[in-house]
């Protein structure tokens, strides 16, 4: 058993060759430092816990803000402030607390204020439970919050591709002046994975933020950070305007993976950790000389549909694998456009799926198809 | 020789508020504050839902409109990120007291550094005259409509007491709108309490009683005196916190 100061030691010397071990949620923790985030506002809630406590202490080393508030309700408009001063400003919570924040993340959207939200799936509905899930797909993609909006929802399945998305996330989010959301479930909080937290991301060209409400001295007129309209024909044409950068984020924004596709009998349609678990269900199948291959999204809004245009005819059918009952199914069967047969196979309740699951389900393919 | 000017702190529009509203006057005090304390460029309002809504219109400041009774979460937001700035909020009595209590509280439990301007009127306006937190006893108002009574909706929330026992706030008083004496005195509580944000004291409440001549079905004048005569014995005017006195 390796003492915590044998453990500091070795995190140490794993510095000299850029990767650190470190927790999904410390990696999210310290991904947000990296990428210069401004403040943090959070409330406890399990599994994500670890992000609040490592900001707590980060931030304050860094002379940057880390306020616990209230509620989550309280924390979204803590982030809604800073984010209308001109902060990089981020929340994270889970399931049940995200549900508390779709107000103020509708209020965020609809005033065009940037902002990074972190999501740690748990299960549910209800109080529900703490184990990993993917049951928050239609919260995070449709939202809970009122009015036509979308949060731009990226879905790592490793531990470094959410350090590189929560990089992103910043960027994404000051770029589109939108809120971006990246969703994690229980286990990319809670497993520990090597990590180069200074792997570059793509910089954006962002425009200085002269719209952030600082006090008439330091700019130009007025600065009014608002989501009222009450007259129709006002908010109509602001409504329009959120849809053309929503079309905008569609056009630039979607990223997506496309794995093991040559000569694949069967696609597998999955994200986060299932991804990551369907890989080992594709190596297995392949062993029984059966080829699948898998469109793995990473951009959950927006959807990846161009990605199923490229499926070739000679695929057999996809297989949509959710730790839900089926949400981001409607999405593949949006993109599907009817051409291919489609089949679900998903674990619930915090249960999740085992690769031999998976390749069950492939080679029970058509028991699993849904109308 | 100029005797009188219009303050810089309001804009040219007009209000929406009702005839004999009092939102209007206190707007103008709240300006005048603040251009006589010489922080206008300086200040981020943040604007409730209720009435006010809409005094990022008139108040001449940078403003954020924010969700129903958010005020002081969000004012710990811009405050935390602007810590040289000044920032108020301009709520009222539904907003602050009913569905915005936890925020408010937590905001000067934490002692942040805003200052709050509550305009109690015993009822919820602008969503046309519902029993709010603050209605008295016996008080008709669109949902409680024999009058509001104990057993059925408790007593009306005394938000300046609770909030002198709060020790992150650092100025709390109840001031009244019912004559011009009692305007001058409102206008002197709220000078001070951004004085006091502008010496980095924490959090500082001023609750104004109010009137809502439309939603209790009274002139203007009547509600006035309606205000001193049945509020002011049920909410008691007065410093109720004072950090510098304590």
């Amino acid at each position: 058993m390796l003492s915590f100061a044998q453990i500091q030691l070795l995190r140490w010397r794993c510095l000299s060759v850029s990767k650190i071990l470190m927790k999904g949620n410390e990696a999210i923790a310290r991904a947000a430092v990296a990428a210069g985030c401004d403040a943090f506002f959070g409330y406890p809630i399990t599994p994500q816990n670890e992000i609040p406590e490592y900001l707590s202490k980060l931030m304050k080393e860094h002379g940057r803000i880390f306020v616990q508030a209230e509620s989550e309700v309280a924390a979204i408009n803590m982030v809604y402030g800073a984010a209308g001063s001109g902060a990089r400003v981020m929340t994270s919570s889970s399931s049940c607390g995200i549900a508390l924040k779709q107000e103020g993340i509708s209020y965020i959207a609809g005033s065009e204020l940037p902002c990074v939200i972190v999501s740690v799936m748990r299960a549910g509905p209800g109080l529900g439970g703490i184990q990993p899930s993917q049951a928050d797909y239609f919260q995070a993609t449709r939202g809970g919050g009122n009015g036509d909006y979308y949060v731009v929802v990226l879905a790592p399945e490793s531990i470094q591709e959410t350090v590189d998305l929560m990089k992103q996330a910043f960027e994404i989010a000051d770029l589109y002046r939108n809120p971006v959301m990246v969703l994690a479930d229980g286990l990319i909080g809670q497993m520990m994975e090597a990590v180069d937290l200074d792997k570059p991301v793509k910089k954006r060209h962002i425009e200085p933020k002269t719209y952030a409400a600082i006090g008439t001295d330091y700019h130009e007129g007025r600065n009014i950070i608002n989501s009222l309209g009450l007259d129709p024909v006002y908010l109509e044409q602001h409504n329009l305007a959120l849809e053309r950068k929503y079309k905008e984020i569609i056009k630039h924004e979607v990223q997506y993976e496309m794995y093991n596709m040559d000569h694949a009998e069967y696609i597998i349609v999955a994200y986060g950790t299932v991804a990551r678990i369907s890989r080992s269900a594709i190596d297995e199948l392949k062993e029984q000389n059966i080829h699948v291959g898998m469109i793995r999204p990473i951009t959950l809004w927006p959807y990846p549909k161009k990605a199923f245009d490229l499926i070739p005819k000679s695929v057999k059918g996809l297989l949509v694998v959710e730790m839900s009952l089926g949400q981001m199914l409607d999405d593949v069967q949006i993109a599907n456009k009817g051409r291919f047969k489609i089949a679900f196979y998903g674990r619930a309740g915090g249960m999740v799926p085992e690769p031999e699951e998976i390749v069950d389900a492939i080679l029970h393919f058509d028991e699993k198809v849904v109308d | 020789m100029i005797r009188y000017e219009r303050t810089k702190g309001l804009t040219d529009l007009h209000t929406h508020y009702c005839p004999g509203c009092t939102h209007g006057i206190l707007h103008k005090l709240v300006a005048e504050v603040l251009e006589e304390l010489g922080v206008l460029g300086k200040t981020v309002g943040v604007a409730s839902v209720g009435c006010s809504v809409f005094s990022y219109d008139y108040i001449n400041t940078d403003f954020q409109q924010v969700a129903h009774g958010r005020a002081c979460a969000v004012a710990t937001g811009i405050k935390r990120v602007l810590p040289d700035r000044i920032v108020f909020t301009y709520q009222g009595d539904g907003d602050l007291a009913s569905i915005g209590i936890a925020e408010t509280i937590h905001a000067a439990n934490r002692g942040e550094n805003i200052t709050v301007i509550m305009a109690n009127n015993a009822t919820y306006g602008m969503t046309g005259g519902q029993m709010a937190p603050t209605t008295l006893i016996g008080q008709k108002t669109t949902t409680s409509q024999e009058g509001r009574n104990i057993k059925q909706h408790g007593r009306p929330m005394k938000i300046s007491e609770i909030f002198s026992q709060i020790e992150g706030a650092a100025y709390v008083e109840r001031t009244s709108m019912h004559n011009i004496a009692h305007i001058n005195k409102t206008k002197k509580a709220i000078k001070k309490a951004f004085t006091y944000q502008m010496e980095n004291k924490g959090f500082t409440l001023i609750e104004v009683v109010s009137t809502c001549p439309v939603n209790w079905g009274m002139k203007p004048r009547e509600a006035l005196d309606w205000s001193k005569e049945h509020m002011l014995p049920i909410f008691p005017l007065g410093v109720y916190k004072d950090v510098m006195k304590s």
